[in-house]
């Protein structure tokens, strides 16, 4: 099982790698898709089943949003990269970020064994005991979200809501303003 | 050694954007930044040889809480993996506009014709 969590974690990297390496925008969409499908197997490794779903559904429309940005643009790739030194600096330093992210992990319980197991009093275990008795959901991860949480699950709405309004309006292609001014003339 | 190749996935999306050149890259960089963060959420949570957080009537809650994976982090994964998508289709407006603007998705010659 953790072999298998390894393999697909290792092919998630080389995807990503590619898809930032490689100079064809719409390869490296394709990239990306390889790399969102695989977190979607390895959710669904990991007892997360609702995760799988959505993430599914999130990099279809992700990967939708992304081509329709791509296709028929600037096919000719940009060539080059920044300066070489920049490019020394920025590895130096992300080495250090790897470095200093592997000493977090020292103090991190091992993989396999959650939070509620080494809290007594972690909310987890409580959502756990009580959900199906206070909730009636037989998901938990569902109670959570739309019983526990779900002023958090409204804000996350509004939220998205926001995103998608931010994005209609910079799409827009006639300002209103303009157009009252033509108006006037 | 997971938490670790989880993080190279993380580091790999960090190169990305503070070296490359195309907007787009960019944004292809922070998509596979935020899938590193959820996986590494996900995975705080698996217990070995655990089961899904799905309840059966049949099952005793408290019998149930020392077998079950921990549900709190998949519900904020899942509310952080939408906003991720609301994200997304932000910039890419962004990007577009402002390949519409300049003609060309290079952020060193956005710089250029500033003004």
């Amino acid at each position: 099982m953790i072999e298998l969590l390894g393999l697909l974690l290792i092919f998630m990297i080389i995807g990503a790698i590619i898809a930032v390496e490689t100079r064809d925008l719409l390869a490296s969409v394709i990239c990306v898709g390889a790399v969102g499908f695989g977190a979607s197997i390895a959710f669904l490794l990991l007892r997360a089943p609702d995760v799988a779903i959505i993430q599914i559904v999130v990099e279809v429309l992700v990967l939708v949003i992304l081509i329709r940005a791509t296709i028929s643009r600037d096919l000719t790739a940009i060539s080059g990269d920044r300066e070489f030194f920049g490019m020394v600096v920025a590895i130096v330093l992300l080495f250090v970020v790897f470095l200093f992210g592997m000493r977090v992990f020292e103090h991190l319980p091992p993989f396999g064994q959650p939070a509620i197991e080494t809290l007594a009093q972690s909310p987890a275990r409580v959502y756990i005991e009580s959900g199906l008795r206070d909730t009636g959901a037989a998901n938990l991860v569902t109670s959570v979200l739309l019983d526990y949480r779900a002023y958090d699950t409204l804000g996350e709405a509004t939220v998205l809501f926001t995103a998608i309004l931010g994005a209609l309006a910079i799409l827009r292609k006639k300002a209103r303003k303009r157009k009252e001014d033509r108006e006037e003339e | 050694m997971l938490y670790a190749l989880c993080l190279l996935l993380f580091v790999v999306g960090l190169y990305g954007v503070v070296t490359k050149k195309n907007v787009i890259k960019i944004v292809i960089s922070l998509v596979i930044m935020g899938y590193a963060v959820n996986l590494f959420l996900i995975m705080l949570g698996y217990r070995e040889k655990g089961v899904a957080p799905i309840i059966d009537q049949t099952t005793e809650a408290a019998k149930f809480a020392q077998t079950s994976v921990d549900p709190l982090p998949q519900a904020l994964v899942l509310t952080a993996i939408v906003i991720g998508l609301g994200v997304t289709a932000l910039m890419v407006a962004i990007c577009i506009r402002l390949y519409e603007r300049y003609g060309t998705f290079d952020i060193t010659e956005m710089r250029k014709l500033k003004g």
